[in-house]
């Protein structure tokens, strides 16, 4: 143990090491990573929304919100996602200027990190839609009428009895789409985004190491999905609280 | 629409007059590293499930390294990568093969949906239920015997819906052909976007080109389904 009161030298400044610094390519890798992170957060998130929206369609009672879902899904799901990712990328452009132009409103220019999130989200809300719905159908439907004979109203329901115990049911399938996410962020470097794939493929060009940087990113990415493994294991004990694991 | 189907619609579907192009690469590009992911699938599941550490712990690597990583990345690693190091291109035979990058491109196709085929045919053989391996011993077979005939047939069959499911993710995975150059069809969609800047049909023509294909094998598995798991129909 330090003892009390060593003094720090003032002058500590903060050097990347030699090792780190990938000859001079560490930041823009470190930057690169931290945007396919952000990437796949955003993602997740929208296809998350999208995916509720999707699974409340699908279950839903009406007809034209059932079919309007099952579209999604089977087009989505049938078409590649790169391919989808350049049609979307390439073609939301064009619909974003013709509305601004028919709404008289500046341009909007599309950055490939909004692009990226956008198509990201829309691909995944389709699988979202149906590892949501199946969890949903997996609830025991007493709990939904119990909760509307107590009075709560739709939202409280949901809210309060639905989602939470849809969520245990739906999170090895969430954690699936997540690791999908994740690899699928590599895509996105090919539409001009400067993530970890970009970062380590200038740097192995200029360096002429490409099989080095190559295998950087690799690892790059496996580290992130040990990582998000962990983060899934704690939230997979978080919403199992409560249900008796099976002991013979 | 229309000019783009007059200028590329031969090389959407089969060819551009030099090379084997569009529908016809994607398809051989799938059936190429399905046929070999699925061969080197049963030897490593059979390994992934044995008792000896020394066998089944490389097996959980390999197959953790190639689902851990994107399949873009395995690709750069095998196009880019391997064939800039020295060794490989001062040995003949290997600079042959990794000049080439359609030979790249099944390499890491293989590879990859090899390690995910891996994983389904050994919970698949996991799960046999333990009374038929027992039967089968009491009636004397040898290992051999027992894999033929008992444990890969039922297991291959219960393994028949994630497979099916596999095989359409790789062949939204053969996309990522066009990176190492091999003409499939997003390549000729690419070539048509660019000549004639109309991104929305020329991808959109790539989209639905990939979705008759999807549909056709959800089809194709359907009726394999119904075939071989016609004792599981209630």
């Amino acid at each position: 143990m330090r003892p009390h009161g060593t003094v720090f030298p003032a002058t500590r400044t903060i050097k990347v090491r030699p090792m780190l610094s990938l000859q001079g390519y560490g930041p823009q890798i470190w930057d690169g990573t931290l945007t396919t992170i952000e990437l796949s957060l955003g993602s997740l998130a929208l296809s998350f929304a999208l995916g509720l929206l999707g699974a409340a369609g699908k279950l839903s009672k009406q007809p034209i919100a059932q079919m309007l879902a099952t579209i999604y899904t089977t087009i989505i799901r049938g078409i590649p996602d790169l391919v989808l990712m350049l049609l979307l990328f390439f073609s939301l452009q064009i619909w974003l200027n013709e509305l601004t132009d028919y709404l008289g409103w500046d341009q909007i220019n599309l950055d490939p990190f909004t692009a990226g999130i956008i198509t990201l989200g829309f691909i995944y809300g389709a699988y979202f839609t149906e590892t949501f719905r199946g969890a949903f159908m997996a609830v025991p439907k007493g709990q939904g009428e119990a909760a509307l004979s107590l009075g709560m109203n739709k939202n409280l329901v949901f809210r309060r009895i639905l989602f939470p115990q849809m969520m245990r049911f739906a999170l090895p399938g969430l954690a699936n789409n997540w690791q999908v996410i994740l690899k699928a962020t590599a895509l996105v470097s090919i539409i001009g985004l400067s993530d970890v794939i970009k970062a380590t493929q200038d740097a192995g060009r200029s360096t002429f190491r490409m099989f080095f940087f190559s295998v950087l990113a690799a690892l790059i990415y496996l580290v992130l999905t040990v990582l998000s493994n962990g983060v899934i294991k704690l939230l997979e004990r978080r919403y199992a609280v409560g249900v008796r694991k099976m002991t013979i | 629409m229309i000019s783009i189907i007059q200028q590329f619609g031969q090389a959407y579907l089969y060819s551009d007059g030099y090379q084997m192009t569009g529908v016809a690469m994607t398809l051989w590009l799938l059936l190429l590293s399905v046929a070999i992911g699925f061969c080197l699938a049963i030897p490593l599941a059979i390994a992934r499930n044995a008792r000896s550490p020394f066998i089944n712990i490389p097996v959980w690597i390999y197959t953790f390294l190639f689902r851990g990583t994107p399949l873009y990345v395995q690709l750069l690693i095998i196009y880019t990568g391997i064939y800039s190091l020295d060794a490989i291109q001062h040995t003949p035979a290997l600079n042959a093969f990794f000049r080439q990058g359609f030979n790249c491109t099944i390499l890491a196709f293989a590879l990859n949906t090899a390690a995910y085929t891996t994983e389904i045919f050994a919970g698949a053989i996991k799960s046999t239920p333990f009374g038929e391996i027992e039967a089968a011993r009491a009636l004397g077979m040898s290992r051999v015997t027992l894999y033929r005939r008992i444990i890969l047939p039922s297991a291959l069959r219960r393994a028949l819906p994630t497979y099916s499911n596999e095989v359409i993710l790789m062949l939204h995975a053969t996309t990522l052909a066009f990176t190492a150059t091999v003409p499939d069809i997003l390549k000729v969609a690419r070539d048509a976007n660019s000549a004639t800047y109309d991104s929305f049909d020329a991808f959109g023509l790539a989209a639905l080109l990939y979705l008759i294909i999807s549909f056709v094998l959800i089809g194709i598995f359907r009726r394999a389904e119904r075939h071989y798991l016609a004792f599981l129909r209630p």
